[in-house]
């Protein structure tokens, strides 16, 4: 019973440090993906970009942040308080909230008990972030709608249509996927690809719509319609100041990550290190770090290709958007899983 | 209609092809220009640590110039102020009193001399009017100032430093000036 007990706490600590851990590695990133957005956004303009505050910039983020926190707060008069403040917190935590059941690497030895790295190992893995990821919604919507501006109401409805209709897609390709490995549960998904190759190499068509689609629910380039500043002044959060505004760009940011995560995980083999095989190593404790590591390169190289995306090609417009997610991929995704449901049921008949 | 260049170009109105319709081959072409920029060199001058070289020609901040005896050779004339297009030049000129040979070349003196840096347009009439050599463009540009108050230069900001008791800066506040003056 006492033992039962004490197994229990110290999973609860475990799992503790692990979403200390980890929130606070998304934050990291996300502060420093500002820095790089901007250093990238520069280099590949033929500039030098933000190099003043520290050493290369590099604490460009700190002095970022502590203007955003000294800056006038604004709520507007007849804006809907509640909800005004309730946007940004929502969209900050549903982008956070979805790092729970991703699995950042293998285990960790210590003191002889091995602690997975991953908070929770749900059998509904990906459909609970499917329901994170569509929740993140509601932050701009929220947010547009309490601002009681009219270009925040636009922006916010086309986050909305933009979202609702690239999800479709998404999952559509992402069903794929699950044909192939048979599982929802994250860890799963994982050690299949390890087992068997990574999915993109069977799924290359349906990581291209997946990607897109990130693209999209991500708001990011060529798809950022609701912040689009040169149509609807500053989008959805034109009326937020000070660090409302900031968890609204913040939450962007961790987005991005979390997205280039969730890529790397369901189709670039997650934790895995490309042609070694890791079980080999036996289980040391710095196995479980590397595998971590691994997965945070993978990450940064989809944060990169966003940014890079992003400073090169223009904004779509809305109505060439929802022809190119209802119209185009849409239906490819639905052949896509078609053919992988008729080969699959090929195979497993044989 | 006749243009008047003939270098006017139909535009196409094509609708697009399949390829095109893609999206992607054009859009991977549009990444492979962007991500050799990357590899560039990039034509920054980091300003306050490195300063471009500007040509000779190069008109900038005005300085009150002295003679090679250290005396003012601006005289009050009032020519630069009427020759000035923005108006940015004003002057008071006084006359000069026994025992002030040393200070000004000329019986009469400017006592006041402020040029308006935010009404100035560097354009050098000043310079070709004045009868006396008495000011130059040089080759320096007015600093950012927190204040409007702070682009008003007056003599202690244009004075060309004295020749005999600090011949150091004068020499380089005379280079600054890129030409051969009097």
């Amino acid at each position: 019973m006492y033992l039962l007990l004490a197994d229990w706490l110290i999973t609860l600590i475990e799992k503790f440090t692990l979403i200390a851990v980890i929130v606070t590695t998304a934050l990291i990133v996300a502060m420093y993906s500002t820095l790089a957005e901007r250093k990238i956004a520069a280099f590949l303009q033929d500039r030098i970009g933000p190099d003043r505050a520290g050493p290369f910039g590099l604490f460009q983020p700190l002095a970022d942040g502590v203007k955003l926190f000294m800056k006038e707060e604004i709520i507007p008069a007849t804006s809907s308080k509640l909800l005004f403040i309730l946007g940004p917190m929502l969209a900050m935590i549903t982008a956070t909230m979805t790092s729970a059941v991703i699995p950042w690497g293998s285990t960790i030895d210590i003191g002889g008990r091995a602690v997975p790295l991953q908070i929770a190992d749900i059998n509904i893995g990906v459909l609970y972030i499917f329901g994170v990821v569509s929740l993140g919604v509601y932050g701009i919507m929220i947010g547009g709608w309490a601002s009681n501006n009219k270009f925040s109401l636009l922006a916010a409805v086309r986050g909305a249509s933009q979202m609702i209709s690239y999800e479709l897609a998404m999952g559509l390709s992402l069903l794929a996927v699950l044909l192939i490995v048979g599982d929802l549960r994250m860890s799963v998904i994982v050690n299949h690809q390890i087992a068997h190759g990574w999915n993109v190499l069977y799924q290359p068509l349906g990581f291209l719509i997946f990607f897109i689609c990130a693209l999209a629910e991500c708001n990011r380039t060529p798809f950022d319609l609701p912040e689009a500043e040169n149509e609807l002044n500053f989008g959805y959060h034109q009326e937020y100041s000070s660090m409302k505004l900031g968890f609204y760009l913040f939450a962007e940011y961790i987005n991005m990550f979390i997205s280039g995560v969730v890529m790397a995980t369901l189709f670039f083999g997650g934790y895995d290190i490309p042609f070694v095989n890791e079980a080999a190593w036996g289980s040391h404790w710095w196995v479980g770090l590397i595998s971590f590591a691994v997965l945070m390169m993978k990450a940064f190289g989809f944060i990169f290709l966003f940014m890079w995306i992003r400073w090169t090609i223009p904004r779509f417009r809305f109505d060439q958007l929802m022809n190119l997610g209802w119209r185009g991929l849409l239906p490819l995704a639905l052949i896509n899983m078609l053919i992988t449901a008729a080969v699959v049921l090929w195979l497993n008949t044989k | 209609m006749q243009s008047l260049t003939n270098r006017n170009k139909q535009v196409e109105r094509k609708p697009m092809t399949f390829a095109e319709r893609m999206y992607l081959p054009s859009i991977f072409k549009g990444m492979a220009i962007t991500f050799s920029h990357l590899f560039k060199k990039n034509p920054t001058i980091r300003y306050p640590e490195q300063k471009r070289t500007f040509p000779s020609v190069f008109r900038g901040v005005q300085i009150l110039n002295r003679d090679e005896e250290g005396r003012e050779r601006c005289t009050a004339c009032g020519l630069c102020a009427v020759a000035c297009p923005a108006e940015a030049i004003t002057m008071e000129g006084a006359e000069r009193q026994v025992g002030e040979e040393h200070l000004y070349r000329e019986e009469k003196y400017a006592a006041k001399y402020e040029i308006n840096m935010l009404r100035c347009i560097f354009c050098g009439l000043c310079e070709e009017a004045c009868p006396k050599d008495a000011i130059y463009l040089t080759q320096t540009f007015a600093p950012s100032n927190y204040a409007r108050e702070g682009f008003i230069y007056g003599k202690g900001d244009l004075l060309i430093p004295n020749p005999v008791t600090e011949p150091e800066a004068y020499e380089k506040a005379k280079g600054a000036i890129g030409k051969e003056i009097k």
